[in-house]
């Protein structure tokens, strides 16, 4: 009886996860796509105005899909070498006592509130940045990479570890008495054979990446020109997003609009996070024989 | 090691969840406080405020304490902009218009006609700063060369007097209505014989979340532009004396200055009832009037009364 219980409780939450999951993904749908009975998809994904309070209202995204793919290649650019290069350390490098130390603090990383990691970027990075590449101001789409590189750090660190981790020691063994160094085994050996693992470290990165809010709302600078470079002011989706949807209203054009790049950004996200979880799979049965 | 794995897993979430469950009820607790009723003829009734997004702010907290005071009060306030409540005061769908400007000669033979006598109360004072770095050689501007730098067609200081140096606009973002009005009365020049309707926000200023940031931005970028409300001036930026017109004298903000109408970027808050108000609305409107709801004006960023 008891067991019967526990078990139609477990069931339950289960079910409310993909139920909830499914309303995200309906409303979604029903409040995002009436926008384009207004704004043709064409005008919308490469219109290069966004005057949501004028007359008449003009919704180009363009501006803000920009901004996105520059803060995320920052972003990646940064955190997949750094990442990798501490993945390989901890796991082929490193004793077992440092390992077991650092592993759990950097994964503590991760549990940093983003308006923390806003607040880090905006007194002491972009002052920084500013100074370093001599820029009119430190508030950029490069300020904010930087960030949320550190905010991807610890997912790609800890998962490409585990990935490397789980690359079989023989293949290390076979290295070294084919005479091969440390460096050449990690090299040639251990991360070719993590790759799909690692893979799905960077998907996972770059994933959080895409959809980090609040660090790319304070630190972006919010400018509504398309970005030619990630040294400039922009605005993310999602800081259009957040910074938007206070004074629309509800059902109105700008809270379509707003909707629809929920939309978009939510089928990014699942299409990497989907990718990742494939990759993931593959890892896992190569090393299952 | 499979075992430890997973509640290594399980221990990061948690971690996350008590540090946002933390910050979230640190930002509530002052929220959160409990006044005693007055004493006195117990109110009750209930009434309603349209009109402009700028007085909100204000209306909201005046509402809130007064109902707090008189828990049979009820006030419902919104804020769909000035001319939608004086509109709903010429059609008597409005107990108390709130604007944030005065009403027109047009709009009172509208009312008279419809049988409303506009009574108008000036309840707070609104005045806009416009910040630069202290570093900044620059320290008057002409609203006319305010509306070319925030529509982007001045983009370096020395076309105004300063250094040769890039201007860093910044606006706060959409979601303040201190972004429309100061579109309205400075981007476009409201009042002003340029004024020009047509006229937006350049596209390569920064819109930023909170007043806040763009003063503090301001205070470590010698180039950066603001416009913070008077309750926000700080000893680490320099605020512009504004001349209406390049022909008229600067003048610096102040609380005397904004009171007296010479500073341009200032303009009286206003609640307009029809005809001189009485019962609870009058209550409630001498409770704004009152040195506790003054005090309340300078709380929320605006220059009181006095």
């Amino acid at each position: 009886m008891g067991e019967r219980f526990i078990e139609g409780w477990i069931y339950l939450a289960g079910l409310l996860t993909i139920v909830v999951l499914l309303g995200i993904i309906i409303l979604l749908l029903k409040e995002g796509l009436p926008i384009f009975f207004d704004t043709p998809p064409w005008e919308f994904f490469f219109g290069t105005h966004w005057y949501p309070v004028s007359e008449p209202p003009t919704f180009g995204i363009m501006p803000f899909f920009v901004a996105t793919l520059w803060v995320t290649i920052v972003a990646t650019a940064i955190s997949v070498p750094i990442g990798i290069a501490c993945a390989a350390y901890l796991s082929e490098v490193a004793p077992d006592k440092l390992r077991e130390t650092v592993k759990p603090v950097i994964e503590l990383l991760a549990g940093f509130p983003s308006v923390v990691m806003g607040f880090i970027g905006l007194i002491l990075l972009s002052p920084l940045v500013q100074s370093a590449f001599n820029l009119p101001t430190g508030l950029s789409g490069l300020t904010a990479g930087i960030m949320l590189a550190f905010m991807s750090l610890p997912i790609i660190i800890s998962v490409s570890e585990d990935a490397l981790r789980a690359v079989p020691d023989e293949f290390r063994q076979a290295s070294y008495a084919l005479g091969a160094t440390k460096w050449e085994t990690i090299w040639h050996v251990c991360i070719p054979g993590a790759l799909s693992g690692i893979t799905a470290a960077v998907m996972l990165g770059v994933g959080r990446a895409i959809g980090e809010t609040m660090t790319v709302l304070m630190v972006a600078g919010g400018a509504l020109a398309v970005p030619v470079s990630p040294t400039e002011p922009m605005m993310p989706m999602t800081a259009a997003i957040a910074s938007g949807i206070g004074n629309a209203v509800r059902g109105g054009l700008q809270y379509q609009a707003l909707f629809a790049i929920g939309l978009i950004l939510f089928v990014l996200t699942l299409f990497v996070n989907l990718v990742a979880d494939r990759v993931l799979e593959r890892q896992k049965r190569k090393f299952q024989r | 090691m499979q075992i430890k794995k997973s509640t290594k897993w399980f221990i990061i979430p948690l971690l996350t969840l008590i540090a946002v469950v933390t910050f979230i009820s640190g930002c509530g607790d002052g929220s959160t406080d409990t006044t005693t009723p007055a004493n006195g003829t117990e109110l009750s009734g209930s009434f309603n405020i349209v009109g402009s997004n700028t007085v909100t702010p204000l209306t909201t907290v005046w509402a809130e304490e007064f109902t707090n005071m008189h828990p049979k009060v009820s006030i419902a306030v919104s804020g769909p902009g000035s001319g939608v409540g004086i509109a709903a005061l010429i059609n008597s769908t409005t107990d108390i218009c709130q604007a944030s400007r005065t009403i027109r000669p047009t709009e009172i033979d509208q009312a008279k006609a419809n049988g409303v006598e506009p009574y108008e109360v000036q309840v707070a004072t609104d005045a806009l700063l416009v910040v630069v770095n202290p570093a900044n050689l620059v320290s008057e501007l002409t609203i006319a060369q305010l509306s070319a730098i925030y529509t982007g067609e001045i983009t370096n200081w020395k076309e105004v007097g300063g250094n040769d140096a890039p201007i860093v606009a910044i606006a706060r973002d959409t979601n303040s209505g201190t972004h429309v009005f100061f579109k309205e009365h400075v981007v476009q020049m409201l009042g002003l014989p340029t004024e020009d309707k047509s006229l937006e926000y350049g596209s390569k200023i920064l819109l930023l979340p909170s007043t806040g940031e763009g003063v503090s931005e301001v205070a470590k970028n010698p180039n950066a532009i603001f416009y913070p409300g008077l309750g926000y001036l700080i000893d680490e930026v320099k605020p512009l004396a504004i001349k209406r017109t390049a022909d008229d004298a600067g003048v610096l903000p102040s609380v005397a200055t904004a009171l007296d109408g010479t500073y341009p970027i200032a303009r009286p808050l206003l609640y307009y009832t029809n005809g001189e108000p009485t019962g609870i609305i009058k209550a409630f409107i001498d409770y704004c009037l009152s040195a506790e709801g003054q005090a309340k004006v300078t709380e929320v960023g605006y220059v009181p009364l006095k």
